[in-house]
């Protein structure tokens, strides 16, 4: 690997500190099971790393389905596939931890590095997107909050200016009869990255759905949310024609490019299965 | 470039050692401490063989930079048996010939320590989740499966003959 420093901040304000005013040649360093793979290869130089090991703070993780969660940035996606409450309260983004690269990645990887990194096929960004999540970014002049929604800006690229710092996320509360579901397609069941990935959440209320979100991965440059299936459904009996019908929609909010892992046809084509699958699973669970 | 001082706890035992910054800990574990048992496969987080627990826990150390491991405690091949007397899984690995070219068991067997260190009575399903981050060349993984399978139930009768 090439040199460079490494700086060990012990809070939120020494890590600014260190990121002020050095732009892009300072990187931040959390699972590093992107970074480091990058700095190896030589796609990314950089002068100096500040580690977030060391920072408390963003490995907070509290709350309940009743008043939202607070998921710190450095939550790693074994916490995500681990954690009790998490996986009743929060199945698509337990799920979407879970199929993170091996154990071995899973014990590195965290929540906040695979959405600061931003590729499209980000397997945590759909779930956080279809909970309408909000980043909270704190940065010189305090602390932002940024919708998931608006947060990717193009591949690899995100909201986050270069003296900022991702610090957690904020799921609101999901109410008692709400269900979401997160999957992906890949040829090979572990250590693969997503030809699609669909996350669903759905809420009930009177036997019909009050708020519906659908989000895709690795169908466009950023993840994206289905916006026409959503309002199809809301309002409406979640009957298995609704969500046919839904599945429909959903394609028509994917750009899809066709490269090595998968045609855009067949992407377009996945997209309809696997939002038709969550949207099930989603619904069976809010009814659970 | 100025070398930094790593203290941590390597096997049981307090270590101190200059790096730098830049290093891996696989690198510092290999080079710096003599601690052949991790290999390095691809170097990219995909094949397992540089495996270690870091705090207890199964990591990729090819992907760790050694002074992220500064005030923590890593366990390598080398120190899963203590006192010389082989753990179940690697007297198991021993008996059924599990290791061919033997590259990737250092990682299998880490893999398979953490494992059986959070569950006790693991499946067949369990045990191939558990090492489908570990890619071995030549066994084809039946045996490893089954070698596991053998030292969870090993180690299941002794915990309960001495619970008896
Ligand atoms: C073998 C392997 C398999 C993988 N499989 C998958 C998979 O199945 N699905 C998937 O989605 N990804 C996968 N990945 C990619 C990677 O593991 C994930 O994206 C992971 O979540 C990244 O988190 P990290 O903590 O390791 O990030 P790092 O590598 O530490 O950081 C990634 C980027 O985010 C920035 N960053 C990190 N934290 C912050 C913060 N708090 N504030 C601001 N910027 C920050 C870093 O500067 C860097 O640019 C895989 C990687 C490997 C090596
Ligand atoms: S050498 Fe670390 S995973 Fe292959
Ligand atoms: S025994 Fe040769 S790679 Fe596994």
């Amino acid at each position: 690997m090439r040199r460079f420093e490494l700086v060990t901040p012990g809070s939120v304000d020494d890590c600014l500190s260190a990121l002020k005013g050095r732009g892009v040649e300072v990187k931040v360093l959390a699972g590093g099971t992107d970074l480091i793979a990058q700095l190896k290869v030589g796609m990314l130089k950089v002068a100096a790393v500040v580690d977030l090991s060391g920072v408390a703070e963003l490995r907070v993780l509290e709350g309940d389905a009743r008043r939202g969660f607070r998921i710190g940035a450095a939550v790693t996606a074994r916490t995500l596939e681990r954690d009790a409450k998490l996986r009743a309260a929060l199945p698509s983004l337990s799920e979407s931890g879970a199929l993170v690269g091996s154990i071995q990645i899973r014990n590195l990887a965290t929540l906040g590095g695979n959405i600061c990194n931003a590729a499209p096929s980000a397997d945590m960004a759909p779930p956080l997107l279809a909970l309408d999540a909000e980043a909270v970014i704190a940065g010189a002049g305090g602390r932002r909050r940024v919708p998931m929604a608006s947060f990717f800006k193009g591949v690899r690229q995100t909201v986050l200016g270069p003296d900022e710092l991702l610090v957690e996320f904020a799921v609101p509360a999901t109410g008692p009869k709400s269900g979401g579901a997160y999957l992906r397609h890949t040829p090979r069941r572990e250590l693969d990255i997503a030809v699609v990935g669909v996350a669903s959440q759905v809420s009930l209320a009177d036997g019909v759905c009050t708020k519906v979100r659908i989000a895709l991965a690795a169908v466009a440059p950023v993840p994206v949310r289905a916006t026409a299936a959503e309002q199809a459904l809301e309002g409406q009996p979640l009957t298995s024609q609704a969500i046919a019908r839904a599945a429909d929609l959903a394609v028509e909010a994917a750009r899809p490019i066709s490269d090595q892992r998968g045609s855009a046809e067949f992407r377009r084509h996945l997209v309809r299965i696997l939002t038709r699958r969550t949207l099930t699973i989603a619904l069976e669970r809010a009814t659970a | 470039m100025a070398k930094q001082v790593l203290s941590f706890t390597v096997n049981g035992e307090p270590v101190e050692a200059l790096v730098q910054p830049y290093v891996t800990l696989l690198d510092a574990l290999r080079e710096d401490l003599g601690l052949t048992g991790p290999k390095e496969g691809c170097g990219t987080g995909d094949c397992g063989a540089c495996s270690v627990h870091l705090d207890g826990k199964l990591v990729a150390s090819c992907l760790v930079l050694a002074m992220q491991a500064r005030g923590r405690s890593v366990t390598t091949i080398e120190g899963l048996a203590r006192g010389g007397a082989l753990t179940p899984v690697q007297d198991a690995f021993v008996r059924h010939g599990v290791p061919q070219c033997g590259f990737c068991i250092p990682g299998v067997l880490m893999a398979a320590a953490a494992l059986l260190a959070e569950n006790a009575e693991p499946s067949e399903d369990d045990i191939r989740y558990a090492i489908a981050g570990n890619l071995c060349r030549c066994t084809g993984y039946t045996k490893m499966v089954e070698a596991i399978s053998e030292a969870a139930g090993t180690a299941r009768n002794r915990g309960s003959a001495r619970g008896a």
